[in-house]
């Protein structure tokens, strides 16, 4: 995302005028903008018109509009993002107050402007919003790299691509494989027939050019990774080099970049392991995921071995944070972004407002893990907050009784989207 | 261009038709046309009454004749009195007859009766022309003529058969209203008779007669035949009430009917091909008409007009004569055909009969409904080659239980082979097998070849287990492989599960299907620790969360450490100790050290002198001794899929499993979730043998039907619709922890049904004994503990309490547990 015009005054309120330059910056625009907040892009909108005669007409036009955001719908698959609101500005074809649905697009400015209003509601540019804002202008200037990883196991396979920010679950592949029968061998062609289905989703999820003069080209490939419990990402690896050699030799380009690994299970949250097995890590180095799902494994490890000094769930957290746990000489915050995108004003200002307190209060470590990826989704297992405190907090139990009316409990929240018919899940 | 001519062509031959049916009806509006047409009549008919001989014609006979002399007066006049010339001529020879041909008086009062279709056809040209006339009408054949049916012209003296045959139906039938009121028989008839029988009784000597031929001298036989039953027979009964009919009324209302039958049997091009054969017969049909004026001036309709139009052209056949009934020949038994009958087409043709026959063979849907209650007897052979419909399963409706209760058998158990990998379970098995002739010693000798070829000799015995490709190659065990052997107390089925901790979900399924466990041990040094630490260890638990009670652990690779009663004796103590804080019974819990490679303590006692100390059962002994094992055979229908496969051409698709609860037949159907799609039940196998029914604990494969493939995965579970079985989507299970357990994502299986999922809430601790809250809504749960847990899954899941689950994380299975809500 390029930032194109930065007017945040030291208020919190100001615009931003942003350029999203590949589809991950949508999904940065997701993060971004908040109900409440004010959005100006070109629109295309259908004008209806009708005549003293009673006819109507009805054409398109395109239109600076300003709306108010009221809701957001994010489709990951296709990186898209719908902004639906008011709109605020009046022209020659709309009237203010009027619904219109902005459709963000590529390459295309939009400007986003929060106010921080004078009693209170709307919450501006807050940390976390200024944190997101570099994060998506990526001032660092370190893109790294990107994979596809295949998770599979018989008749089984997730095909994802793993962003920096998201990793998207592009397509499942599911094929009834005969198990081994004596004297049959419709299990070794039932895998034939699944290691194909699955070489040609991913090939065409990979928008991969399969014709022989594309050999010369050298267009960058991502690494591939293979994992599967057992022998399938290895069959699958030998097929896809048996291919290669007879009856598409395109394939050759793909071959260096393949790396098997191993997992437990096909499912997707076998993914973790995937991220962490050794090969991995030296292709991926030191991404953004790498560390979010070190991190988790970290907390978890810690909440295993020490379990006084791990904690999770919002009061929980809470507490602790309370309790000054969480601060200076280790004290560690973890949190979901999912929280911040809450609908409610008053939701995002608590989260927002212990994240500040943790960081610049009592001095604790605030990491804020992206929901999108896997190591989010274990962390939103948990609630979607989760801390590790500098000292052993006592055990107790007495918020036990009431947490049940006060907080929703800790409940993983399935980010199922269905798209083009096919079930996908995204991290 | 020459599919357009031909187009072309066949438009013109429309054309013609529809022109002859138009004159021919003399529809034709044209009053100029109908002037000179009475004209016409008028003139020839008073030429006819004023030349010499005087001949009365009617005026239908009169138009006839001038439409086919093209309103020429002089030669219709020829025509006409030379046809009645030759009738009169005719006439002296018959004796007996009881009336003759000359017009009854009431023939000009028939002339006044408004025009109809019966007058006009009553003597037209095909009916009795003469002989030498017959050249000369043109009619348009519309279709070629059936020269089958035709036959040697009558002039050339030798009749032909069918002619013959044709002549005599005629006679018959005319006889048949003449003889109701006077029985006198023709004696014309009685000449042709025995040739007719002849013919019939002896095809061989017409060696060139078609079939067609044959089916229609049969349907003469099968005229003849009802009689013989006297009016016993409902149809000879239906006969005799239309025969009545037809000599009761007056002439005007038989010439009606007649009209009626008449115009029935016109439409289109019916009496065409009928006009050859009719033509032989014009000449004793004449005398049959004669013979019987008032009653049947007309032949009935021929077979093949009775035949295309059905039974209502049935011709007003009326009782047969008694000399008739005698020599009448059931012809039906020799050609088994009646084609008096209607024939509507409704049945499937002998065509179509065969390739439904074929098509049903090879396994593809018939699309040809099968044959009607109409069956066509010469079929009937051919009807019974049809394989019944797929879609109607018959079930035999068979009281399963009771059944199963009669049948006498050896007791069953199945068992599951566990332990950790490369203890040798497959080749400890494949022991078992071949030492009981469970596997042939030629097969045997196969696989050692096929081994030792890639350098994996010791791995032959395994192969008889390991059968897939990857298996063999890697000398691993992957997938579970059943097996059956049997012993003289017990049928046994042998679950071989693979140990490497990647395939520990096929281990639960096949743990699923058993009754007890046989844990293999790897007695070699060092091989035995990291077993403990790995599968050995997971195995034993997992089966005994899973509700195995008894286990028998055999210390294998014996041979290895030289027969050393210490280290089996370690081992013992050990697993034993192990066991024991898992929850099985010490009673339940037997070693026996063996060699499975070897052979020794397997089927037969070691004969190594270092083994000598041993003096317990071998394997197969214990195995003998296990209890008969108890299965919900009462309880609704739950079998849970474990393989989804092409059965071979004749059941393309099977699936098997093991039935949990419940019973099931041929016939049923059955109800899959969680796609909740039915099939039914084509045929089954109990332990690779077919059967009509199974019940709960055995193995079975069930071929289905009225199913796409794509509802049936394994892991699925069948159900009886009446009670099937709910997808849930989460719920609530008190497990044991073998890990840490927070709120966190696992795989949760159960037998071979395995879906992702997460643990969403921990309840509660549980006190182990009393099962009592320890500590509410804790962070996490230790290893060891009880805990009442909240589990969720993205895609519902046919599950349903008392399910016993297993929840697995990262490759290490977590928590074992039993469903409760």
């Amino acid at each position: 995302m390029r930032l194109v015009k930065n007017r945040i005054e030291p208020t919190g309120s100001g615009t931003v005028t942003l350029c999203p330059e590949e589809p991950e910056d949508m999904w940065h625009a997701y993060n971004l903008i908040r109900p409440g907040d004010l959005l100006k892009a070109s629109a295309v909108r259908r004008v209806t018109t009708t005549q003293d005669t009673g006819s109507t007409s009805s054409l398109r036009v395109h239109l600076m509009l300003e709306i108010r955001v009221k809701n957001l719908d994010f489709d990951a698959q296709s990186s898209q993002l719908h902004v639906a609101g008011q709109i605020m500005n009046e022209t020659q074809h709309t009237k203010i107050g009027q619904f219109h649905t902005l459709d963000l697009e590529l390459n295309r400015n939009f400007t986003l402007e929060k106010e921080v209003g004078a009693n209170g509601e709307g919450v501006g540019w807050d940390s976390i919003a200024v944190e997101m804002l570099k994060d998506a202008v990526d001032e660092g200037g370190k893109r790294r790299a990107e994979a596809v990883a295949v998770v599979m196991q018989e008749g089984l396979a997730h095909i994802c691509f793993i962003g920096q920010f998201q990793t998207i679950l592009k397509q499942k592949v599911e094929m009834s494989v005969p198990r081994k029968r004596s004297g049959g061998s419709d299990h070794d062609k039932g895998m034939t027939k699944f290691y194909q289905v699955t070489l040609d989703t991913l090939l065409r999820q990979l928008e991969f050019n399969t014709s022989t003069t594309s050999l010369t080209g050298n267009d960058p490939v991502k690494p591939i990774l293979l994992a599967s419990p057992g022998f399938v990402a290895t069959g699958f690896q030998k097929h896809i080099q048996g291919v290669a050699s007879t009856t598409m030799p395109a394939l050759k380009r793909l071959l260096p970049s393949i790396v098997v690994v191993h997992s437990a299970s096909g499912y997707l949250h076998s993914l973790s392991e995937v991220l962490q097995s050794p090969s991995v890590k030296t292709i991926l180095a030191d991404t953004k995921y790498a560390r979010e799902t070190r991190l988790m494994d970290d907390f978890l490890e810690q909440l295993r071995k020490e379990t006084n000094r791990a904690t999770y769930g919002m009061r929980e957290v809470e507490s602790a944070v309370d309790q000054g746990a969480v601060g200076r000489g280790g004290g560690i915050l973890i949190i979901s972004n999912r929280l911040f995108r809450s609908q409610e004003v008053a939701q995002r200002k608590r989260w927002v407002s212990l994240v500040d307190r943790v960081r610049d209060i009592e001095g604790g470590e605030v990491r804020i893990l992206s929901s999108d990826h896997e190591s989010g989704k274990r962390l939103d297992g948990l609630g979607g907050i989760a801390a590790l405190t500098t000292f052993p907090l006592p055990d107790d139990e007495d918020f036990d009784s009431d947490e049940d009316n006060t907080d929703s409990p800790p409940v993983v929240t399935a980010g199922m989207v269905v798209s083009n018919g096919q079930s996908s899940a995204v991290y | 261009m020459s599919r357009h001519r031909m187009k072309t062509v066949s438009y013109d031959d429309d054309d013609d038709y529809d022109d002859y049916e138009e004159d021919d009806g003399y529809a034709s509006p044209d009053p100029e046309e109908q002037a000179r047409l009475e004209q016409c009549i008028q003139d020839v008919l008073s030429q006819l009454r004023g030349g010499e001989p005087s001949v009365s014609a009617s005026r239908e006979e009169v138009t006839e004749a001038l439409w086919h002399y093209y309103n020429d007066v002089t030669k219709s006049v020829n025509y006409i009195r030379g046809k009645k010339a030759k009738e009169v001529q005719k006439q002296p020879p018959k004796k007996g007859t009881v009336s003759s041909y000359p017009l009854p008086p009431s023939w000009s009062s028939a002339c006044a009766v408004p025009f109809s279709a019966a007058e006009f056809f009553r003597d037209s040209p095909w009916l009795n022309v003469p002989e030498h006339r017959k050249a000369d009408i043109i009619v348009e054949p519309l279709h070629p003529r059936l020269g089958l049916l035709g036959g040697a012209p009558e002039a050339g003296g030798k009749v032909s058969k069918l002619a013959a045959l044709a002549a005599a139906r005629k006679k018959k039938e005319s006889e048949k209203v003449a003889a109701s009121p006077s029985p006198v028989p023709t004696p014309k008839a009685e000449e042709q008779k025995p040739e007719e029988v002849g013919d019939n009784n002896n095809p061989a000597s017409a060696p060139s007669r078609s079939l067609l031929e044959r089916l229609s001298s049969s349907h003469n036989g099968r005229q003849l035949k009802p009689a013989e039953g006297g009016l016993g027979g409902l149809r000879a009964l239906g006969k005799g009430s239309r025969m009545g009919g037809a000599t009761a009324p007056t002439k005007k209302s038989s010439l009606e009917k007649e009209a009626e039958i008449r115009a029935q049997t016109k439409p289109g091009s019916v009496t065409q091909p009928a006009k050859g054969e009719e033509k032989e017969t014009a000449v004793p049909q004449q005398q049959d008409e004669q013979q019987a004026p008032v009653v049947n001036m007309m032949a009935s309709p021929s077979t093949f007009a009775t035949i295309i139009v059905g039974d209502a052209t049935r011709p007003v056949a009326a009782a047969q004569s008694s000399h008739l009934k005698v020599q009448s020949v059931d012809v039906m038994d020799i050609y088994g055909q009646d084609l008096t009958e209607a024939f509507d087409f409704a049945g499937p043709s002998p065509d179509d009969l065969v390739l439904n026959a074929q098509s049903s063979a090879k396994g593809f849907k018939s699309k040809q409904p099968a044959s009607k209650s109409k069956k066509v007897d010469l079929t009937g052979g051919m009807n019974n080659l049809s394989v019944e419909e797929k879609v109607s399963i018959k079930s035999k409706n068979l009281d399963v239980l009771s059944e199963y209760k009669k049948v006498e058998r050896k007791k069953a158990a199945s068992f599951v082979v566990i332990g950790h990998v490369d203890a040798g379970k497959s080749t400890l098995m494949g022991r078992l097998l071949a030492d009981l002739q469970a596997v042939d010693a030629r097969t045997l000798e196969k696989y050692r070849r096929e081994a030792e070829k890639i350098g994996k000799g010791s791995f032959a015995l395994a192969w008889v287990l390991d059968q897939g490709s990857e298996e063999r190659a890697r000398g691993v065990t992957i997938d579970i492989a059943t097996n059956k052997f049997e012993t003289d107390k017990t049928a046994f089925t042998i679950v071989d599960a693979p140990g490497h901790r990647d395939f520990v979900p096929n281990m639960i399924a096949g743990a699923s299907q058993a009754d007890f466990a046989v844990l293999v041990i790897d007695a070699s040094t060092g091989n035995f620790e990291s077993g403990l630490k790995g599968q050995t260890k997971e195995h034993a638990l997992l089966v005994r969360s899973m509700g195995v009670q008894k286990i028998v652990v055999a210390v294998n690779k014996m041979d290895t450490v030289e027969w050393d009663r210490e280290r089996f004796e370690e081992i013992e103590q050990q697993i034993s100790s192990f066991l024991t804080a898992a929850g099985f019974q010490p009673k339940n819990i037997s070693f026996i050290p063996l060699s499975g490679f070897h052979g020794d303590n397997v089927t037969r006692r070691s004969e190594a002198p270092q083994a000598a100390w041993y003096q317990g059962r071998t394997l197969i002994e214990e195995l003998d001794t296990s209890e008969p094992f108890s299965h919900a055979l009462e309880k609704p229908l739950r079998m849970t899929i474990a393989d989804v496969f092409r059965g071979g051409v004749q059941s393309p698709l099977s699936i098997s499993g093991r039935i949990d609860a419940g019973s099931l037949q041929v016939g049923d159907q059955i109800l899959i979730m969680p796609s909740g799609e039915k099939a039914s039940i084509r045929s089954l196998e109990v332990d690779s043998a077919p059967a009509d029914w199974a019940v709960a604990g055995q193995n079975i494969v069930l071929n289905l039907a009225n199913i796409d493939p794509i509802h049936l995965r394994s892991g699925d579970v069948v159900c009886s619709p009446a009670s099937p079985i709910q997808n849930l989507t989460s719920f609530t299970t008190k497990v044991l922890a073998f890990e840490h357990l927070m709120p966190m994502l696992v795989d949760i299986h159960r037998g071979r049904l395995h879906v992702p999922g997460r643990i969403s809430r921990v309840v509660a601790t549980l006190d182990k004994g009393s099962g009592a809250p320890v500590k509410k809504r804790p962070k996490i749960v230790a290893p060891g503990a009880v805990a009442r847990i909240v589990v969720e899954m993205d895609q519902a899941v046919p599950l349903e309490a008392p399910a016993r689950i297993v929840l697995r994380a990262g490759g290490n299975t977590v928590a074992a547990g039993l469903l409760e809500s």
